[in-house]
């Protein structure tokens, strides 16, 4: 599905990625983590489109385009979402009606015709369970005024109305208190269907608890370091990173 | 020479054109010719004010003093039908519109046989015998301190006046079409209203301005005077939406009195030069005052908003907001002045001025002030202007919006609250859609 290869990439002249590599497999769930500045959100961030990151070198294909050659809403339309790790406030716009648009968007690049009002809410109502959120939340205005636990569920809520192929969730569990990284977490479950793929950007072990990941990665000066399974995970977060660094220096 | 300079040195010809608008009415109301002389004496010792002028830095009425302009004369004839004038109803089939054809009422394309009781629309000849709306004519926009007012006051022959009765709420909404048809030569129109709310009267009054077909320039020297009874309640929008050669000089003069309320909205989205003279006066206590605008800006116009909300009195309320989103090489001037004079004790004013440019040539002039001669007020202004915000933008795209309905998305949202506050609701829908079409035009750079 996602096939990262040599990837680099900078950011304001600072070269931040370093030839990453990755592949996702449909429905697989892949962990990465690393320490501070590692470039972590730095990958997100490219493989959403954003563009303050110059891509230098390397290849990203999903489902076989070239995923860097596509506009961000594109890449969203074919099936790549971000989950913000910090969610814009947008004074004056509506969530329901901020997410009708981006719905119905994506499903004019399907060539599908436009949800009906009474369908979207429908829909809306039901993916709303998901993640605990009340009706209020969605007539106002996207992300204004909400909770840091408002705003993250919010993200996972939209994610399950776009249904994407490929979400990213980019240090999703920061700033989480345990009952809204258990909502979260609970509504990013739900939405695992074997085919959807997840890339699970986090500091913190704690949240592969919440989301099993079948491969954890760890990421250090821009490229993958080490990989493993969810055992990976316990490790580092009993023993820190400096291991890997060393292991790192050594092979260096 | 031209028209304006003509005016100014008082040349022969001139002078007998405006004595002749003057004796018009002067016959029935003697008064009336006194004040328009008065006028004719202060324009002509003020003339046209210059950009070294502080509260014209901005607008250069130059053009404007060298145009060689015909002034609209009663004597015209007008070229507006019903079905011309449907197309510019902006507050449902029951709105009551009245057509002003280059300045004149033109009656045969207004809708006015559905009157409320209590409600009373018309040009001067048919108030000419209350002598309580007369006394107010020409009374409350000063021609001695504004060259324009003095224009028009010398100029204008045919006042449209409202009178709502006190007590009369008023549920259809009363449409002033201001249709500027241009010539072959170029046009000075120089119109004039006076609304008269009497005491707990409650309605909702729109000036609309259009430019009908094209031709020749045109400007358009509008003043307008509402005077709010006590514990009346007046709704007000102004929507200038003319072509894109029009000059619109405008001024706006409100007296409120003792426990009334007015809402005023402008929306500025046609014209290429645009100044509003917005006066708000607060003459007795317990009076709330709304004064919203918003303007939306692309080519190279220009719109220039100076406001005046004046406390008199203590224990009122005053809240302005404006708005601006101005793209390609357009311009615009945002100059609020609030003055909370001495016995104005306990008054909470407040003001907020926000824009957004959309492109590097795109500008904006805020100057916000507050002259506080009271020690016991609560006032607050801020002014802000900026760009697009790149994250909320990226925000969208990345839920697969594209970037042109992210940027109208985003534009409207940050237009929309000035709209929304419009009470009427058929109003507020026309404007949000007048809105929307401007903004769908404006030249959007990424």
């Amino acid at each position: 599905m996602l096939r990262i290869k040599n990837l680099q990439a900078s950011v304001e002249g600072k070269k931040i990625l370093n030839g990453l590599n990755l592949e996702v497999k449909p429905g697989e769930v892949h962990a990465i983590m690393g320490p501070n500045g590692s470039g972590k959100s730095t990958l997100a961030s490219v493989l959403a489109g954003r563009e303050e990151y110059e891509v230098e070198g390397g290849t990203v294909q999903f489902l076989g385009n070239d995923l860097l050659d596509m506009s961000p809403e594109d890449r969203a339309r074919a099936g790549v979402f971000l989950a913000f790790q910090y969610p814009v406030e947008i004074p004056g716009v509506s969530n329901a009606n901020f997410l009708k648009t981006a719905v119905n968007e994506v499903r004019k690049s399907r060539n599908l015709a436009p949800m009906d009002s009474k369908e979207f809410l429908q829909i809306m109502k039901e993916k709303m369970k998901l993640v605990e959120m009340d009706k209020a939340m969605t007539q106002r205005s996207v992300n204004e005024g909400f909770s840091g636990g408002e705003k993250k569920r919010n993200e996972i809520f939209q994610m399950a109305m776009l249904e994407p192929t490929l979400a990213i969730l980019d240090e999703t569990d920061s700033g989480l208190d345990i009952d809204a990284l258990r909502i979260v977490s609970n509504g990013v479950n739900a939405l695992r269907d074997g085919n959807r793929s997840f890339i699970v950007i986090t500091h913190y072990q704690r949240l592969l608890d919440y989301i099993v990941p079948d491969f954890v990665h760890v990421l250090y000066k821009g490229r993958i370091v080490k990989s493993g399974t969810k055992e990976l995970a316990l490790e580092l977060e009993e023993k820190g990173y400096d291991w890997i660094k060393e292991e790192v220096a050594v092979g260096a | 020479m031209s028209t304006i300079t003509k005016y100014q040195t008082a040349s022969t010809a001139f002078v007998q054109e405006a004595e002749v608008f003057a004796d018009l009415y002067g016959k029935s109301n003697p008064a009336l010719t006194a004040i328009r002389k008065q006028a004719m004496a202060a324009f002509s010792s003020r003339g046209i004010p210059t950009m070294k002028h502080e509260e014209w830095k901005y607008v250069n009425l130059t053009s404007i003093a060298q145009t060689d302009y015909r002034t609209a004369s009663p004597a015209d004839s007008q070229k507006l039908s019903k079905s011309d004038a449907e197309q510019y109803r902006y507050a449902g089939q029951d709105a009551i519109l009245c057509v002003i054809e280059n300045g004149k009422l033109n009656v045969a394309a207004s809708s006015m046989s559905d009157i409320p009781k209590g409600v009373r629309i018309g040009s001067i000849d048919d108030f000419s015998s209350d002598a309580a709306v007369m006394s107010h004519l020409f009374t409350h926009a000063s021609f001695e301190d504004e060259a324009m007012v003095a224009l028009n006051t010398m100029l204008c022959y045919s006042p449209i006046i409202i009178k709502v009765d006190a007590k009369v709420k008023c549920d259809t909404v009363i449409q002033l079409i201001f249709a500027t048809v241009p010539g072959v030569d170029p046009l000075l129109i120089p119109a004039r209203v006076l609304v008269v709310a009497e005491e707990q009267s409650e309605f909702t009054v729109v000036e609309s301005f259009h430019t009908h077909g094209s031709g020749a320039l045109t400007c358009n020297n509008i003043v307008s005077e509402v005077v709010v009874g006590k514990a009346a309640r007046v709704h007000y929008a102004k929507v200038q939406v003319e072509g894109d050669e029009a000059q619109h000089i405008n001024y706006h003069k409100v007296n409120m009195a003792r426990d009334s309320y007015q809402h005023l909205t402008t929306l500025t989205l046609g014209g290429a030069i645009v100044r509003n003279n917005l006066n708000i006066r607060l003459d007795d206590e317990q009076v709330n005052a709304y004064l919203n605008g918003l303007y939306v800006l692309n080519q190279k116009q220009v719109i220039d908003n100076h406001t005046l909300v004046d406390h008199a009195m203590p224990n009122c309320y005053s809240n302005e907001l404006y708005k601006g989103i101005i793209g390609d090489e357009a311009q615009g001037v945002f100059n609020g002045k609030i003055w909370v004079r001495e016995d104005a004790q306990k008054t909470n004013a407040y003001q907020s001025n926000k824009n957004l440019l959309l492109s590097n040539q795109a500008s904006m002039n805020t100057k916000p002030q507050l002259e506080i001669y009271a020690d016991d007020v609560k006032c607050s202004h801020g002014a802000t202007t900026g760009q697009l915000d790149d994250e909320a933008l990226f925000y969208l795209r990345a839920r697969g919006i594209g970037e042109t309905a992210a940027r109208s998305l985003l534009n409207h949202a940050f237009a929309a609250d000035v709209i929304e506050q419009v009470e009427n609701e058929k109003l507020r829908e026309s404007l949000m859609q007048l809105l929307d079409v401007k903004l769908s035009a404006l030249q959007i750079e990424a």
